[in-house]
């Protein structure tokens, strides 16, 4: 019997594992539509804000000798309201809204003007390492959290993930103000606050100076914590951070999420890569006879 | 060890030449870049200033490259304005490039949209008839036409210049002498890059008339490695599916001639 690819993460039910992260490609409807054909089981939008924004100038992107990727690029998107109307006609993909804002009405302005949107579930971006007054620096702060977190499950009863990073409040206790809160999922995690300096010009070589680090170097992290995540915690996991093969996606599996997601691969490997590690899942689960990606979840933790 | 084309390497700026009042030819020495193929671009590193994608230009020494920048806003003056002996930081080649035909073939360029014509003109073959057809706004602002001749002078070729206002060639838009040729000739090969209309109004006389053409897209780009988004045209991201696309495949995108997206992602009228 084919295995079969579909997963639950708590409440959001998909056909396939590996999902597109937020801010990598995800600005058009069109885009969406040819990553899903390509294989994503949703995909999450750029994280929108109630307003346009530009975001920083160039550079905003910088490869890391070794690899992995550094990125400021300042969380630009063409806003809510834009981006709502824009998806309006989606009947096919599951799409995850990401969100960013600085207070619980932002959030719940621009819930309301995807009222009329297919909505799979919204991703709450508590974790953005470089822009300030979203992302982290409300991450990093528990009553703000707290008051987000309910506010838009108030707002809404599509599912919502908060989306955590490392920030200076423990990770750890960012999921627990979360789940208190009534989240329904968590996505763990965003890019590592870093930089990098050429040394012929003697400068910061991103416009910013800082930016969050993404794929490879950062797997072994984002592992840890979702470990970590589903040690301490009974809550859906969505894996993420430099996931780039099938043996990656599994690892996470494995170390207790339901779901993975993906961005920096897709620089290297172009957007084939989602075939191919559904392709891998999927062929692994036929060695090891299971039948769906629920009976791996966890299983590292067994021993 | 071989370089990696996303890591950027800095080089040193070590001529300029004036091509226009208001463009800029600005050479320095890499092999990579000496070597990239006919419509590939780079991402360029202004220190302190911006990153800029750019095509490739060539240079008529070995082993050297160059850029070909018109001042527009404060990143391309920026780099307008770097001086010999000035650094650099280079990324890339990206980008595929064009299917080269062979035979009769039209090559259209507008402004700095010349430059990816240019390094196409270095591979065309002994036997291929080549017309080249350049657009400018007035006298003041054409390039290139004599390097274009250089480029031809064992080829069968004409090189034609068309200024808006008549102050220099023929009179009118460059399009113009792109419909009228297309009618005439049945041409293997059509190849253009410059102002989206003008590409535009190419890829619709040639292709409706079931001749090949390609066409060199420009986009807001901040990667440049298919991660940010901010390329994209319908569903084709202009920096790893293009800058060159057929004819064929642009008559079906909805985006192209019609619309490009701001530095926030908002789709604006060309
Ligand atoms: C593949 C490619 C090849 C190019 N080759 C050349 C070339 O050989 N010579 C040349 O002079 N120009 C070239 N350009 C255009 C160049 O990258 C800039 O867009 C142009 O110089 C305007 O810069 P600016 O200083 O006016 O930017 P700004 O003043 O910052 O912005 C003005 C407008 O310029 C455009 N722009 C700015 N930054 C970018 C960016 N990162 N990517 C795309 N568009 C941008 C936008 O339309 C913007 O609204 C190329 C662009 C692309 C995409
Ligand atoms: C260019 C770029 C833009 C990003 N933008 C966002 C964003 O808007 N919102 C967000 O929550 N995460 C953003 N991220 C983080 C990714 O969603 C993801 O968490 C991170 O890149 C780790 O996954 P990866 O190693 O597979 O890339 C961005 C990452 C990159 C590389
Ligand atoms: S420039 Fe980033 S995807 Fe093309």
């Amino acid at each position: 019997m084919e295995p079969n690819l579909a997963t639950s993460i708590g409440p959001i039910s998909l056909d396939r594992p590996v999902m597109l992260a937020s801010g990598i490609l995800g600005i058009s409807l069109d885009v969406f539509n040819r990553l899903y054909r390509s294989g994503a089981g949703a995909v999450v939008t750029k994280s929108l804000s109630t307003e346009p924004w530009e975001g920083y100038p160039n550079p905003t992107i910088f490869s890391v000798k070794g690899g992995g990727w550094i990125n400021a690029v300042g969380l630009s998107n063409p806003g809510a309201e834009y981006f709502a109307k824009m998806i309006e006609p989606n009947k096919d993909v599951p799409i995850i809204v990401s969100l960013v804002g600085s207070i619980p009405e932002d959030f719940e302005k621009m819930i309301k003007q995807f009222e009329n949107c297919k909505v799979t579930a919204y991703e709450l971006n508590l974790s953005c390492p470089h822009v300030a007054k979203v992302g982290l620096e409300v991450g990093d702060d528990p009553e703000l959290v707290k008051k987000i977190v309910r506010t838009v499950k108030n707002s809404t009863n599509v599912p919502v993930i908060a989306k955590v990073g490392l920030g200076t409040t423990h990770y750890l206790n960012t999921v627990g103000t979360a789940i208190e809160s009534g989240i329904d999922a968590i996505t763990a995690i965003n890019t590592v606050r870093s930089m990098a300096i050429d040394v012929q010009t003697q400068r910061p070589i991103l416009s910013n100076k800082f930016g969050g680090l993404s794929g490879t170097p950062i797997k072994p992290i984002a592992l840890r914590c979702v470990y970590e995540i589903s040690s301490k915690y009974d809550i859906p996991i969505i894996g993420c951070g430099g996931i780039s093969d099938w043996e990656d996606a599994v690892e996470f599996f494995l170390a207790g999420a339901s779901a993975v997601q993906l961005g920096s691969a897709i620089g290297d490997n172009w957007i084939d890569v989602f075939n191919e590690i559904n392709t891998g899942i999927s062929q692994y689960m036929k060695k090891k006879n299971y039948s769906k990606i629920e009976e791996m979840v966890g299983l590292a933790k067994k021993s | 060890m071989q370089r990696n084309h996303n890591h950027t390497t800095i080089v040193t700026v070590e001529k300029v030449i004036d091509e226009t009042p208001t463009v800029r030819t600005l050479v320095f020495s890499d092999e990579v870049m000496s070597n990239v193929l006919p419509g590939q671009f780079a991402m360029v590193w202004i220190p302190g200033i911006n990153e800029l994608p750019m095509s490739v230009m060539i240079s008529d020494e070995s082993g050297k490259a160059a850029f070909t920048v018109r001042k527009h806003g404060p990143s391309s003056t920026g780099l307008f304005n770097v001086k010999v002996g000035e650094q650099i930081g280079i990324r890339g080649p990206y980008g595929n490039s064009f299917d080269l035909k062979e035979g009769k073939l039209l090559l259209v360029g507008g402004g700095t949209g010349l430059v990816p014509m240019m390094r196409l003109l270095t591979h065309v073959k002994p036997t291929d008839d080549v017309t080249v057809l350049i657009g400018a706004k007035s006298k003041d602002e054409v390039f290139f036409e004599d390097l274009a001749n250089k480029l031809l002078a064992n080829n069968a070729h004409k090189v034609i210049v068309s200024t808006d206002d008549g102050s220099y060639g023929e009179k009118g838009f460059v399009t113009d002498l792109v419909e009228r040729h297309v009618e005439q000739t049945k041409f293997d090969g059509v190849y253009v890059c410059g102002p989206e209309i003008m590409m535009y109004k190419t890829v619709q006389s040639a292709h409706s008339r079931g001749t090949f053409v390609q066409a060199s897209l420009e986009r807001m780009m901040k990667c440049g490695v298919g991660i940010c988004g901010s390329c994209c045209v319908g569903e084709d991201l202009v920096c790893k599916d293009g800058t060159v696309f057929d004819g064929q495949h642009l008559s079906q995108n909805k985006e192209f001639g019609k619309f490009h997206r701001n530095k926030a992602g908002i789709l604006e009228n060309y």
